[in-house]
């Protein structure tokens, strides 16, 4: 425990849901990101999966909606402090997308329109962890929450949830994202309060 | 491996009343390692059963050796911000971690046009750019817009109306939502404002905008419309959060 902070009561304890250390709770969905709002087009969209022998597997926006979508709902935590809770999402599973690729890789960095990047072990893409995600409450997914489609990665801080998803680079060897050059956690699991670069 | 942001203890030596709503925290915190303009830091409060909150906040000013500024705009229900501004005295200590963030930022080092675009209490760390660029004599021309709803909520009124020595080549635009001021009526910023109060396009000017989400994202459209190479234009959200998602 850290010093205590005179006449500082906080709120009252409830004993609902347990939060990540240092999160609190939200109920509106902050919108938070570097730059202007990309706005893609259906017809513009493309999502791509290079390997690291350079094989090129790529989706158009009909090819990813007639693959089978899962509805998932989940807790999301955002490095920022805010947490939220039970949001529902509508889109593929990365085992979906990741099913007919054939890769040694460990390491994928994902890519956004707009030049944002992030990266994360494969596995944590894998088994039911990750999805492209295209609706939000039942609602396309707008513009400033990532559409027409986003990663959705609920077990890591937000930011690895890259809006406006594009592709998804596999690698042998680990490469920093956008965050991740700037002083944010490599990894960023809200429950070890991996926020900045040595937590 | 980095080494890791550690918490410290730091005292309140001072506080400057803003607004109504607002007051500034100056903060004394031992071996402060310095940072940029437009980076945050974290604050951490504790209770007495180690009960804690945290919420970043931007710098308002550069370093002053030990000594760092925040400004603080009250949240209504806010968890946090009432205690600082209403409880949290003169020599009380609390927990501070930064400073954060390595995007949104100014360097003196930059001579390029600047346009600093904010909304509300977003213009803080925007201020602090503008304090570095005095501190540091730059002389990067400098623009800055900033949309209140009246004149009375305006952070640092005094320091922008009334150059300081070093602000030659810093311009500043009020803009305000609830009130008329010079003939424009009231309003939201529009395209107008910012095509006349900014720079041309082509002078290709790093556009730093922050305020609260619709104010944001209505600035950044409006830039990029027009012309404005996104790239080029930095955007933080102010107010409850601050700092990056995804």
């Amino acid at each position: 425990m850290g010093i205590v902070t005179p006449g500082f009561h906080g709120r009252a304890r409830s004993p609902g849901p347990q939060l990540p250390p240092g999160q609190y709770l939200t109920r509106d969905f902050p919108v938070l990101s570097a730059g202007p709002t990309p706005r893609i087009s259906h017809e513009r969209w493309e999502f791509t999966i290079t390997t690291e022998t350079d094989q090129v597997h790529s989706w158009s926006w009909s090819d990813l909606l007639a693959l089978p979508s899962q509805t998932t709902t989940v807790d999301i935590h955002c490095v920022t402090k805010w947490s939220k809770l039970g949001t529902r999402w509508e889109g593929v599973s990365l085992d979906t997308l990741l099913d007919g690729v054939d890769t040694a890789a460990e390491y994928a960095l994902v890519h956004a329109y707009g030049s944002y990047t992030t990266n994360l072990p494969l596995t944590d893409l894998l088994d039911g962890k990750a999805w492209i995600a295209y609706r939000y409450n039942g609602a396309d997914l707008a513009p400033e929450h990532g559409g027409p489609a986003r990663l959705l990665v609920p077990h890591l801080y937000l930011w690895k949830s890259a809006k406006w998803v594009r592709g998804i680079e596999l690698l042998a060897r680990d490469v920093p994202g956008f965050w991740e050059s700037l002083g944010y956690h490599n990894y960023g699991d809200p429950w070890r309060e991996q926020r900045y670069a040595g937590d | 491996m980095t080494a890791p942001l550690r918490w410290r203890v730091a005292h309140l030596a001072a506080v400057r009343p803003e607004t109504p709503s607002a007051r500034t925290l100056v903060l004394q915190v031992p071996d402060w390692p310095g940072h940029l303009a437009g980076q945050h830091l974290d604050v951490r409060l504790t209770a007495e059963d180690g009960y804690t909150a945290q919420r970043s906040y931007s710098l308002a000013a550069p370093a002053d050796g030990d000594r760092i500024e925040l400004t603080v705009q009250r949240v209504i229900d806010g968890e946090v911000s009432p205690y600082l501004i209403d409880t949290f005295a003169v020599g009380n200590p609390v927990e501070v971690r930064g400073p954060v963030g390595g995007w949104f930022v100014w360097q003196p080092t930059q001579p390029d046009p600047v346009l600093l675009i904010a909304g509300g209490s977003g213009i803080v760390p925007l201020m602090a750019m503008v304090r570095a660029r005095r501190a540091a004599g730059s002389r990067a021309p400098f623009r800055l817009i900033y949309s209140a709803r009246t004149p009375a909520e305006v952070l640092y009124t005094a320091e922008l109306h009334r150059p300081q020595p070093g602000d030659g080549g810093l311009d500043v635009r009020f803009v305000y939502t609830r009130q008329t001021a010079s003939s424009r009526p009231p309003g939201r910023i529009t395209a107008y404002d910012i095509a006349s109060a900014g720079w041309p396009v082509d002078f290709r000017p790093r556009c730093f905008v922050c305020g609260p989400t619709g104010f944001v994202e209505t600035v950044a459209d409006i830039l990029v419309g027009l012309g404005h190479d996104p790239r080029q234009v930095r955007t933080e959200r102010f107010g409850p959060t601050g700092g990056p998602d995804g």
